[in-house]
């Protein structure tokens, strides 16, 4: 009986032990396990120029704007409290759409803008269907 | 739970579960799958390519649900030796890992229409990408245990220890900047609309329970190759 307890207890405190270990690390991971920079981070922390990054965040209403070339595109990536102006030369996904989410892979210029060679579009949790109308449609922001 | 780790009583129960769990999953599965092919409408933004969802969240929450339970498998086989734990430890890590990958597969190929890419290291891809690995590592030291159908300590410790990977993958989401969309169901309900998620509850049950059958499956013939061994030995030995 008593050696069975003791292998409960060492078994329930390793593993809380652990756990809690893994748990602290990741969530001090937080900005280095990020996926992509928000225009706000860009703003705090200092990205040299053609340095390959990700910038992520929502597609400023209207302000896609096609090239007199036809393939390159120009629009701003907000996210509530800053903006970035990108361009883009190439296709980009279905989803990609003003008010929606975006992820631009590529690099910044030294006027602050940024080149994107890929584009990938980011939705948000909701699924619903194309009936519905109204404001639900509408996405707020992209986390 | 001590009775039920008798191995004649569990074989007593399980052998007529078996059948319920699986065509009963099956079932569910068939109607789910009906369901969410023709009565359900179509995403506003994502299309018909939302229908992937019906295959897609069972088998997430089937890799995660299956590592859940090889873990208290474990944790049960540490602390108390009960062989039985042991060989159901066992008896789910293969299927757990068979539907992380087809979460893997599935999540692929939705991402290639509605993200634009078949695979991005964000902390959601990567995590269950570890996920299916830490099936691979703890199927690996199970087939080097030397105990008959059941597994070694140390393959019950890295159950348990693999445990962590968990709700890292459940976090990873909310933590994280990551191109995976936040969580649709929490807590505070569902921002999936009822047309779209109805069918879910019946694929995600239906594939739970034949889960459930596949490991009593395995469990049933683990049990019955100790019996053969066991019989050949005797034999052997008169």
């Amino acid at each position: 009986m008593k050696a069975k307890h003791q292998r409960l207890t060492l078994g329930v405190v390793a593993l809380v032990a652990i756990i809690g270990a893994a748990l602290l690390a990741m969530s001090a991971l937080k900005d280095q396990a990020a996926y992509f920079y928000s225009p706000a981070d860009v703003k705090r922390t200092r990205i040299e120029p053609g340095k390959a990054v990700r910038l992520g965040g929502m597609v400023a209403d209207k302000s896609i704007v096609r090239q007199p070339d036809g393939v390159t595109i120009r629009f701003v990536v907000a996210d509530g409290a800053d903006t970035v102006p990108v361009v883009f030369k190439g296709i980009v996904p279905d989803l990609f759409k003003e008010n929606s989410g975006v992820v631009a892979e590529g690099r910044f210029d030294a006027g602050g803008t940024f080149i994107a060679d890929n584009i990938l579009a980011k939705h948000d949790e909701r699924y619903m269907p194309p009936q519905l109308e109204g404001d639900k449609h509408k996405t707020g922001k992209v986390e | 739970m001590h009775g039920f780790a008798n191995p004649a009583r569990f074989l007593g129960i399980a052998k007529p579960l078996t059948p319920w769990l699986a065509w009963g999953g099956l079932l569910l599965i068939v109607i789910g799958a009906i369901a969410g092919l023709y009565f359900s409408p179509a995403d506003y933004l994502q299309g018909q390519s939302v229908r992937i969802l019906y295959v897609h969240v069972p088998a997430a929450w089937l890799g995660m649900g299956g590592w859940t339970g090889l873990a208290i498998a474990s944790l049960m086989q540490f602390v108390w030796r009960h062989p039985l734990s042991g060989i159901a430890a066992r008896a789910i890590a293969l299927p757990g890992a068979l539907f992380t990958a087809l979460c893997l597969a599935t999540g692929s190929i939705w991402g290639r229409p509605t993200w634009g890419t078949w695979w991005e290291w964000d902390g959601r891809m990567t995590s269950m990408l570890v996920l299916l690995f830490l099936y691979f590592g703890y199927i690996a030291l199970a087939n080097a245990s030397d105990e008959r159908g059941s597994v070694s300590r140390v393959t019950a410790i890295f159950g348990l220890v693999g445990a962590v990977n968990i709700p890292i993958i459940n976090r990873s989401v909310v933590w994280w900047n990551s191109l995976h969309q936040r969580p649709s169901i929490t807590l505070q309900g569902s921002s999936i609309d009822n047309a779209i998620l109805w069918p879910l509850g019946f694929t995600t049950l239906g594939f739970t329970l034949l889960f459930g059958a596949i490991v009593l499956m395995r469990m049933r013939a683990s049990l019955a190759e100790i019996k053969v061994d066991a019989r050949l030995k005797r034999m052997a030995a008169s």
